[in-house]
């Protein structure tokens, strides 16, 4: 067993990272955070949200409502929509979903490129110690999965120096909820066609929440030295940065209405608008 | 374009090719400097380690992009990935194809894949450019980190 001046030792030298918890923080305002953070700042941060504060769709930055949506449900129900700055696909989101999100300079990890693949190996190497030993979790054509079965899914942003690495994790989720989603047209191959149902699972059923979190702060500290950040006062020195402008934002309804109207397959919408 | 190739055969990733008449950016962008005209698309290794490009976001032509800023935003797989201006230049033209074949960028990246055509207020502006050579050996640090 490591002594404590030993495990002292590991750290000095490991860049210093910046861990924010929050919990219920609407998925908007965690999505305007992180963009700011990813484009104004110079630290490396994780940040952990337990749950947002409503359902919520969250298309990635090339998503098209009438392609990925049942926007009829979606609007009738009144589920707000939200396009992100980061890539990959649709997820709807809720109180029982966790976040994890690690912000970086493009040096910070060492011998790590700043492309797309590398940075999710990384990931994997990170979570695979987080479930060692639980669920046959592995790291799954992008995707974090128990067996076949998707729990997290992940987007990424790659800047000039920083990248960004988010992940939102289904720890619980509502049934109903997942039937405002149409079949993506890109999908993993190991999807198989399968419904969303069939397709995904709860990581409760594996872990609980204080274990999943505390087990992926231990597995953060293997490349980097945490130092926790007031949730407040970021979000104030975010806000006062009236220079960026966060391109993440909520459709609006006239927007989605739009899209159903222009879709061939929705003209009845049309007629009921 | 009727730029001549040089490839370079580098076992461990492939086909990556460098154009002997381009000049190339650290930020694995290549450019063709005719004149106060520039033509901006990425290389051959920046495709390569982004994977399939499925979305590309085009500037408006005409609008004006401040050193530093973006000029595009490409999407591959789960990413977005930033195209920055190394100058302050004014876009002139894009690449319209793009926007239904954005594959383009991964099947030619140095013909067909062009991203952009900005206006320079003048060619020495574009500082540190590499040429075929050195945009290789760079290339081959950048893999071995």
């Amino acid at each position: 067993m490591a002594n404590p001046c030993q495990l002292q030792a590991h750290k000095i030298g490991a860049p210093l990272m910046n861990l924010i918890k929050l919990k219920g923080v609407p998925i908007l305002q965690q999505l305007h955070l992180e963009e700011c953070l990813l484009r104004t700042s110079s630290h490396n941060w994780c940040i952990i949200n337990q749950g947002t504060n409503r359902p919520t769709i969250v298309m990635g930055v090339s998503g098209k409502p009438a392609e990925l949506l049942k926007i009829e449900s979606v609007l009738c129900d009144q589920i707000p929509v939200v396009r992100r700055f980061t890539g990959g696909g649709t997820v709807v989101v809720d109180p029982n979903t966790i976040f994890v999100t690690f912000i970086c300079n493009k040096d910070a990890v060492a011998g790590l490129q700043p492309y797309p693949q590398p940075i999710m190996s990384w990931t994997g190497v990170l979570y695979n110690k987080v479930f060692q030993g639980i669920g046959d979790f592995h790291l799954r054509e992008n995707d974090y999965v128990f067996g076949d079965r998707k729990f997290g899914g992940n987007a990424q942003s790659i800047t000039r120096n920083r990248w960004i690495h988010h992940t939102s994790f289904l720890w619980d989720y509502e049934v109903r909820n997942m039937a405002y989603l149409k079949l993506p047209a890109r999908a993993p191959e190991y999807r198989l066609a399968r419904g969303h149902l069939e397709f995904i699972c709860r990581m409760k059923d594996y872990m609980s929440r204080s274990e999943f979190i505390s087990r992926t702060i231990e597995a953060t500290k293997t490349d980097f030295s945490l130092r926790s950040a007031e949730a407040e006062s970021i979000e104030t020195t975010a806000s006062v940065n009236t220079k960026f402008c966060p391109t993440t934002r909520l459709l609006t309804k006239y927007e989605l209405e739009a899209a159903a109207v222009a879709s061939p397959s929705l003209g009845s919408l049309s007629r009921s608008f | 374009m009727g730029a001549s190739y040089l490839e370079i055969s580098v076992f461990h990733r492939g086909f990556p090719s460098v154009v002997k008449d381009l000049k190339y950016l650290d930020s694995h962008d290549w450019v063709k400097v005719e004149g106060n005209s520039v033509t901006v698309g990425i290389t051959d290794h920046a495709q390569d380690h982004l994977g399939d490009v499925v979305y590309i976001e085009l500037p408006e032509v005409g609008a004006p992009v401040p050193q530093g800023n973006g000029l595009s935003v490409v999407e591959s797989g789960k990413a977005t990935n930033d195209i920055n201006s190394p100058i302050s230049v004014k876009v002139v033209e894009v690449n319209e194809e793009l926007n239904d074949s954005p594959g383009l960028i991964n099947s030619s990246p140095y013909d067909k894949g062009w991203i952009i055509k900005v206006e320079v207020s003048g060619s020495g502006e574009l500082k540190s450019l590499m040429d075929a050579g050195k945009y290789t050996k760079f290339c081959e640090e950048d893999d071995i980190h």
